[in-house]
């Protein structure tokens, strides 16, 4: 599907309608021609960022392969919630082993695939940001060097939700979370260097990185599509809001997720053998508050006295990024 | 054909005739001729059709096959010591997803202190891990073992760890007896997979197991390893049929019809002990040799028939468990178990030290004469042992352990061996 | 069964050598077992291979403890390393060396041993001139040969094609040939004296 700039002009209540776009252009939530690979009865949260982007983002994985794919997953909500014993919610060939191995396995099943001359069959692996960023570093390192034929989805909620929300080395500065509580003189997560995993993977010169999230479907569709027409190792990023640990109403998900981008909190680009290719502009800019203030676990930097200093370097760090990738403008 | 080549050379070669599909490795001494091998015999196509792997840790080494694997692919892998401790979490998942993966494992001491030489303590770590583990005497059975391997594997959908001596075995030149590629073609069919990633089958592997189900799923890993001690053997004659010699099987026995002593090891330590046997049987004493190849599953049967009747059970290995004392004796006297023989354990060649056959002579003439206490550690220095000790009870530093014993023992280059 | 050590330093090909005695030793029909004491020693460092040769299926996995023949690659290893531990009265000793025994100081230790198994042969010397490496092992190995019963000349020549190709092959056998010939010559003599 080619990638076309949707230009809104209708103001007032900035709705993003449907029925202003070409039929072949509107997200649909429930065509038959969906593969719903990741079926109905998973037992995710109300409002799960990962579930809806896992959905999407497999579908589109399955539709631009017709059907021939290999899922590995890691350890993790998503792979939790999926598969409550006795049932599975997958409709296609998926293989949990370890937290922390995804890229490895992964890379197994796409050898396995070329050993045996079927290298229409494509794979791909999934894991949160603590399987990926963390503890399963190694091992998606090691992929990227080795140019596996893999593409790599990681689900970053930005913390260990599964075990009950502890801090992973994706936790932004400042939130609370079960391991970075928000008491004591530095209340949240500190402000350490940061591990910027879709950079990494730029660094790497992989074939093509991109980051996403669930507010904008169609271009995380795209994303993935065009993931899959490339052979190689291959990383998208996809910014996908926890309502329980991070506090937030259950309905806010796609609306923290625009939140995200237009504050330039998490900025939306492609990048092809370490080059960035393109970014998703900024359309509106917002203040960092805006995203930050329906989210309890950045609770702690308001109220009666607000912590200015601290909400002033995480405008700094959204402002770094929109410069970096130059986020405003034409 | 008969060559005589570097055991590693042998095992990559029988590898390369079972047509893994995927081999990943990752680098660790004494293993790293046989992936070297097997690299080579990729890169020049004589191995095809067969990815071969460079990963970047044996954690990824072992995850690679298990994706692999578990995508149907004939799968192998190789490690020691400290790599197979990095890979345990994946040791166990393969076990438990029950996918046939074969591994050597170049047996070798684990540290600290860092040690490359040779014992049993790597493979004995994961002896619970629910692997078949094969212990090889020779470089020959070595390579026979690795053919067997795959094919008890497949049939059971259980992985199987291969255990050979590291440096011992597989950096001595030896006489093997290499097979074609036709005898193991016939011997060894294509893997037929019990699960298997599909897109036009799909399955999910690797759910969660709640209380409700756990425990049937772990019994069924249990009556699988029982199976094995009927497949075992069934497949070491179905090798000596095709190969004309016998390798593999559950024990070896040596001399033990009418032995009075028996004792009992495993890999190739088994060649000196039969070595220093022979000297006692023409002493006059009744002695005999049982050798331990199938350790898991643990031949408690067989073990006990051939003991049957013998006075006395002396086990030498080459591991043991720290504030314990012998791990495969404890096996073995649960073999023995309501038998009056007593079962001595000797601890020897831990982290390299050699087992000559004079300090085994004189070992087994204690035995003999029931001079010998439960728990034996083969060749100590206790002089050592005793001014370590000593030091540091008089001193709160002490200092590393291992650094103060080297000083004691003066320099190095004017030992041998 | 024949026992075999090698001393050397690491770099002068002792693991190597040890491994094509075997393969010669293998070629003339008999069971043989090489193999190093492990190490970690880089270049530079003493090192010891060894090498058993038998009729029968060698069973044995201890180090060599009482040689019947010593090779010593390296003669700087002479009175730092203890090379001659365990080895029988009766045995070999093959140096590589342009010296004599009295040279090396080593006189008064060899009495009692058999003259005509006390060889030099300069190997190192050899090797250069035949392959342009200082590399000493394939020479002793041809001087092994000459030591008759154990292993052939031409098994030597047939390891030597198995290691190496070309060029290098072709020197490394004109080494070993030169050598062999030294101590065909050197035993000869050691034979003439004694009947003298």
């Amino acid at each position: 599907m080619e990638q076309s700039l949707v230009k809104f002009y209708q103001t007032g209540t900035f709705t993003v309608g449907n029925r202003l776009l070409a039929p072949d252009q509107r997200s649909v939530q429930a065509g038959t021609q969906r593969s719903n690979s990741l079926n109905s009865g998973h037992r995710a949260c109300q409002g799960c960022g990962e579930a809806l982007g896992a959905r999407y983002a497999i579908d589109a994985a399955m539709a631009a392969t017709n059907g021939q794919l290999i899922a590995a997953n890691a350890t993790g909500c998503l792979e939790v919630f999926s598969t409550p014993y006795p049932e599975t919610s997958w409709q296609m060939p998926w293989i949990h082993s370890l937290f922390g191995n995804a890229a490895a396995v992964a890379t197994g099943i796409a050898a396995a695939m070329k050993a045996k001359g079927r290298s229409d069959v494509r794979v791909v692996a999934q894991g949160g940001d603590g399987g990926t960023t963390d503890i399963g570093f190694g091992c998606l390192s090691g992929m990227f060097e080795r140019n596996d034929d893999v593409l790599y989805i990681c689900y970053d909620n930005e913390a260990y939700m599964n075990t009950g929300v502890q801090r992973s080395s994706a936790t932004p500065p400042a939130a609370r979370t079960a391991t970075t509580m928000a008491v004591g003189q530095h209340p949240g997560n500190d402000f350490g260097q940061g591990k910027n995993v879709p950079q990494i993977a730029m660094a790497h010169e992989i074939p093509y990185v991109a980051t996403a999230t669930v507010a904008d479907l169609h271009d995380l569709e795209y994303k993935v599509t065009k993931a899959m027409s490339i052979r190689g190792a291959r990383y998208i990023h996809i910014f996908v809001p926890c309502p329980l640990g991070w506090g937030a109403a259950s309905h806010d998900t796609i609306k923290l997720s625009r939140l995200a981008v237009e504050s330039g909190v998490f900025p939306v680009f492609e990048a092809e053998h370490g080059e960035v290719t393109g970014v998703l502009k900024i359309r509106r800019k917002v203040p960092v508050e805006d995203y930050l203030k329906p989210q309890k676990r950045f609770a702690h930097l308001f109220g009666k006295s607000p912590d200015v200093a601290t909400l002033a370097r995480l405008q700094a760090r959204a402002d770094r990024n929109i410069r970096r990738f130059g986020l405003l403008g034409e | 054909m008969l060559e005589q080549c570097e055991g590693s050379h042998a095992v990559a070669k029988a590898v390369a005739l079972s047509r893994p599909e995927v081999i990943c490795a990752y680098p660790i001494s004494p293993q790293t001729h046989i992936v070297e091998g097997l690299g080579e015999l990729v890169k020049t196509g004589e191995l095809a059709p067969c990815e071969f792997i460079n990963v970047e840790s044996e954690f990824a080494a072992l995850s690679v096959a298990i994706g692999a694997s578990a995508a149907g692919a004939r799968s192998y892998t190789a490690t020691a010591s400290q790599g197979l401790l990095f890979m345990a979490e994946a040791v166990y998942n393969a076990s438990g997803l029950g996918l046939p993966i074969v591994m050597t494992v170049a047996n070798r001491a684990i540290g600290a202190p860092i040690n490359i030489w040779n014992d049993h303590t790597d493979s004995m770590s994961m002896r619970d891990a629910g692997w078949l583990q094969l212990f090889a005497e020779t470089n020959q059975e070595a390579l026979d073992l690795h053919i067997q391997a795959f094919k008890i594997a497949e049939e059971l959908s259980l992985p199987v760890m291969v255990c050979m001596d590291g440096f011992i075995l597989t950096h001595a030149y030896e006489r093997v007896d290499m097979p074609t590629q036709a005898q193991v073609d016939r011997f060894l069919p294509p893997y037929e997979p019990r699960q298997v990633l599909d897109p036009n089958d799909p399955v999910t592997i690797g759910a969660m197991v709640g209380p409700e189900a756990f425990t049937e799923v772990r019994y069924l890993a249990h009556a699988k390893q029982m199976q094995a001690l009927d497949l075992i053997p069934q497949i070491a004659e179905e090798f000596r049929k095709e190969f004309g010699r016998d390798s593999g099987g559950l024990i070896k026995t040596y001399k033990t019809e009418d032995a009075e002593t028996i004792v009992i090891a495993l890999g190739s330590v088994l060649g000196t002990i039969k070595d220093t046997v022979d000297d006692l049987r023409a002493e006059g004493f009744k002695v005999g040799v049982l050798g331990i190849t199938s350790y898991r599953p643990f031949p408690i049967s067989a073990i006990r028939d051939a003991t049957a009747n013998a006075k006395r059970i002396v086990v030498i290995e080459k591991c043991f468990a720290v504030g314990i004392g012998g791990i495969v004796s404890r096996d073995v006297r649960s073999a023995v178990r309501n038998r009056p023989q007593p079962v001595l354990t000797v601890v020897a060649g831990l982290g390299g030290r050699a087992i000559t056959k004079a300090s085994v002579h004189k070992l087994l003439l204690d035995v003999i004469a029931d001079k010998l206490e439960l728990l034996t550690f083969l060749d100590l220095d206790w002089a050592v042992v005793n001014r370590v000790l000593e030091r540091e009870k008089t001193q709160r530093r002490s200092g590393p352990v291992a650094e103060g014993i080297l000083r004691d023992l003066g320099g190095v280059p004017s030992r041998m061996g | 069964m024949f026992q075999v050590r090698i001393h050397g330093r690491g770099g002068q090909g002792v693991v190597t050598g040890a491994e094509m005695m075997s393969i010669a030793a293998f070629l003339g029909g008999r069971h043989a077992q090489a193999f190093p004491s492990f190490g970690s020693e880089r270049t530079g460092a003493p090192v010891v291979a060894f090498c058993r040769m038998d009729d029968k299926e060698i069973r044995l996995r201890e180090p060599i403890m009482q040689p019947d023949a010593i090779i010593i690659q390296d003669p700087t290893l002479l009175h730092q390393v203890d090379v001659f531990s365990g080895l029988k009265r009766s045995g070999f000793i093959l140096i590589n060396t342009t010296r004599s025994f009295e040279e090396m100081g080593l006189g008064e230790f060899v009495k009692g041993f058999r003259p005509e198994r006390l060889l030099t042969v300069p190997a190192s010397e050899l090797a250069m001139k035949h392959v342009g490496r200082p590399v000493p092992n394939v020479p002793l190995l041809g001087a092994f040969a000459a030591l008759g019963g154990l292993i052939s000349l031409d098994a030597v020549q047939q390891a030597i094609d198995q290691k190496f190709s070309g060029v290098v092959a072709k020197g490394n056998k004109a080494a070993a040939k030169e050598a062999y010939d030294i101590v065909m010559e050197q035993e000869k003599k050691a034979e003439e004296m004694h009947h003298a």
